[in-house]
């Protein structure tokens, strides 16, 4: 397992672009300004991610706020009210203003570069997009100390991320803190919605010469089925936002049960958003792996047209899943059947790109470095996550189960296990790209394993509190419950991930400045990204690349065997 | 330093790709009826579980004036599409203007109902189920009403002083898709609200 990074093959010298990389040295000030004013996707993809990585850590933060007052019984380090307040704004910090916009980030990064285009589509929404979510996020935060917060303990959101009512009706939150959730996600909302336009726009209409629909690499194809789910799956929330908001404002009655308003309906407009949601997380995150695990096997992707079938089989099926959450909540049985049959679908798509990802790497040249590291423990990961899934989708046992610690674990097991590890492998893959620097490797190392360590501690032992009983969102419980044990090794593994997380924040600054060179193509890779100089120049590419295969790198690389010659 | 080398000219020459002015409407059109739907799901699930009146059948007349004017606007818009397509700028500006004045009654019509509804009848989003639902939906596709009026104005003063030309014909069909979108969402709503739920 040696550092990978030797390679910066040949045949990628000696190109066309001669425009000087060098410019003379801009004040702060300009350069601040430039940040702001920019409508470069590449600038604009790194704004999202610096936003979502300041986010992440903030609602880690929360998190172990949340494990600290969880490791022993009657525990006072928050009261019952910071309580929800903490694990509604851990909640929804991490879908909205982390997984939303990390993602969002990569996608505008790359998919113009991969496709071999100077931009996106629509430069100008794209930056207008971002504003509204930052926007969105500092807004939310601004609950903390807005209106009567700064004399009390402020007005943050204390419903849980899916704000079920009648719990937010005015006579059941009088004050301002449903008002900030409902706002902030309504203009985060648009901001999806409109990237989602740009990204879907950009795939089908920015494309290089050659690069068919059937040769854009599988990342773009991903980002283009997420972006038609954003569409159909964060609209509907945007709408039931505005619901809320006429309840609340206009003394309208839509979810208002004392005059004939229904609970229910907000539990299934939720879910309508809140399942796809899921797919609009994890989608990108395979297809980080779709990219990573070819390069580091030294294969090219098994089944390519399987893998896009899948992909855009998952966002179908994953429309019609939603009530699975609900199950508790009271249904026929033929909505429970169907409910669960819809649900297990799923796992048909998922399996198969699972096992692609396996034969891809099966008789491989494998490279373990930290990227493919991250890409293995993914796969286990997300293996398991799919099995409690299933467990979960068959309504008998999900009665036992619904809100207890054993979904806790369950769905962290996705959005971490899977999503996270997925793009951390992304960074230690693309920072190259984007800063010209290697990520150190040593530091990779100690982040993957200390994160494998913490991630299994916390989460694999959290299903056992769940069943044993232990509901999710209690502040506290009583020491007889003989949750006291598991609930302390849950703390502990989080007290590692957060150790992980700090190596991996050093290592991304630390590697800003003393990092290695990275040149162009440091993982002997064969996407377009890798043609270009790191990071690439404002214009990506000086001239229209023309593409005649999947692989376009390789047929450079490889004249005497290319492979456009098998297409 | 980087690019690949332009090996397959004849490639470049004959590669055509779809227009983004289009397929960024459409997504936007997805986007816009998913959110109609949901407004539409909520009509139907709470048609007739008020608690109290008034009921839609006691206030609610069908406006057929202004359904006519909104649905024939498409009629004209797809005729201005046509004219300027064909460079044929004096017809555009009348069938524009046109399209214009139809969509423009169409929201008055809107707006004399309402202003019935709040005066005679009582009826507001706070007093009922179906105030709540009824004004939300209406009132949802009237913001698009007026969000549309708003572009076809501006194209109508461009085009008065001269600015619109045929190379921008491309342009005008995206906003008019636009406008037949907002057209087809009135026939449901038209349907649900006046003819089913009443
Ligand atoms: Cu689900």
């Amino acid at each position: 397992m040696d550092a990978p990074s030797t390679p910066i093959p040949s045949g990628i010298e000696g190109a066309l672009d001669v425009t000087p990389q060098t410019r003379p040295r801009a004040t702060y000030l300009e350069v601040l300004h430039d940040w702001i004013v920019t409508v470069d996707h590449k600038k604009i993809g790194l704004l999202y991610i610096g936003f979502a990585l300041i986010f992440m850590v903030v609602a880690g933060l929360e998190a172990m706020a949340i494990r600290i007052q969880l490791a022993v019984p009657h525990n006072s380090f928050l009261d019952a009210r910071s309580y929800n307040r903490m694990f509604t704004m851990h909640g929804t910090t991490m879908v909205f203003l982390v997984g939303m916009p990390i993602l969002f980030g990569f996608g505008n990064y790359l998919v113009p570069l991969m496709i071999g285009a100077r931009d996106m589509a629509f430069p100008r929404l794209n930056a207008f997009s971002f504003w509204v979510s930052a926007f969105a996020g500092i807004f939310l935060y601004f609950s903390f100390i807005g209106g009567l917060g700064l004399a009390g303990a402020g007005t943050a959101p204390d419903i849980a991320w899916f704000a079920y009512a009648p719990l937010t009706e005015r006579p059941f939150s009088p004050g301002h803190n449903v008002d900030y959730w409902a706002l902030a996600l309504l203009a985060s909302g648009i901001g999806s919605i409109g990237t989602a336009i740009n990204i879907l726009a950009t795939v089908f209409c920015m494309r290089c010469p050659g690069m068919t629909l059937s040769r854009i690499p599988l990342l773009a194809w991903i980002y283009a089925t997420v972006s038609f789910l954003v569409l159909v799956a964060v609209s509907p929330l945007t709408a039931a936002q505005v619901m809320l908001l006429i309840d609340r404002y206009l003394g309208g009655h839509f979810f208002d049960t004392q005059a004939g308003g229904s609970a229910i309906l907000w539990a299934h407009f939720f879910w309508i958003f809140g399942h796809p949601e899921v797919y609009v997380l994890v989608l990108p995150a395979f297809g980080f792996a779709n990219e990573i695990i070819p390069v580091f096997s030294r294969k090219a992707i098994f089944g390519y047209p399987a893998m896009v079938a899948a992909t855009v089989g998952i966002a179908f099926i994953s429309l019609g899943v939603w009530a699975h959450h609900m199950f508790t909540i009271g249904m026929t049985s033929f909505g429970n059947t169907f409910f669960t049959l819809s649900t297990m679908l799923v796992s048909i798509p998922t399996g198969i790109k699972t096992f692609n990802w396996l034969a891809t790497m099966w008789g491989g040249k494998l490279r373990f470095a930290t990227p493919m590291l991250f890409s293995v423990g993914f796969l286990f990961q997300w293996v398991i996550a799919g099995l409690t899934g299933i467990m979960l989708s068959v309504s008998p046992w999900n009665w036992q189960l619904h809100n207890s610690y054993f979904v806790v674990a369950h769905f962290h097991y996705v959005l971490v296990g899977a999503i996270l590890f997925m793009i951390f492998a992304a960074f230690y893959y693309w920072y190259p790209k984007m800063t010209g620097r290697m990520l150190s490797e040593r530091l990779g190392k100690w982040h993957f394993w200390l994160m494998i360590v913490g991630f299994h501690l916390t989460f694999d032992v959290m299903h056992i509190p769940g069943l044993l009983g232990m509901p999710r969102q209690i502040y506290t419980y009583e020491p007889d419950r003989g949750w006291t044990l598991l609930n302390q090794i849950v703390t502990f593994g989080a007290v590692i991930q957060a150790v992980a997380m700090a190596i991996f924040v050093y290592n991304l600054v630390h590697s800003y400045f003393a990092g290695k060179a990275a040149g162009p193509d440091p993982w002997d890779a064969w996407t377009l990204e890798w043609s270009t100089p790191s990071p690439p120049p404002a214009y990506n590419f000086p001239v229209d690349p023309v593409v005649a295969s999947r692989r376009p790198l390789w047929d450079l690389k490889h004249p005497e065997d290319p492979d456009s010659a098998f297409e | 330093m980087s690019t690949i080398p332009l090996q397959h000219e004849s490639l470049a020459a004959t590669w055509r790709l779809p227009s983004r002015g289009r397929i960024g409407m459409a997504s936007l059109i997805v986007a816009e009826s998913a959110i109609f739907t949901i407004f539409v799901v909520a009509y139907i699930y709470y048609m007739g579980r008020d608690v109290s009146g008034p009921k839609p059948h006691d206030v609610l007349e069908v406006p057929v004036f202004g359904t006519i004017c909104l649905l024939s606007s498409s009629f004209f818009i797809w005729l201005a599409e046509h004219a300027i397509a064909h460079g044929n700028m004096r017809s555009f500006r009348i069938w524009w203007a046109i399209t214009f004045l139809l969509g423009a009654i169409f929201l008055g019509t809107t707006a004399q109902e309402w202003h019935k509804l709040i005066t005679v009848d009582h009826l507001t989003v706070s007093t009922n189920l179906f105030g709540t639902t009824y004004y939300s939906l209406v009132g949802l596709h009237a913001t698009h009403v007026a969000v549309g009026l708003i572009l076809l104005l501006t194209v109508l003063l461009f085009a008065l002083a001269g600015k619109v030309q045929t190379r921008h014909s491309e342009r005008v069909q995206v906003l008019a898709l636009y406008w037949h979108f907002v057209d087809a969402v009135w026939v449901v709503v038209f349907t649900l609200v006046y003819l089913v739920s009443r």
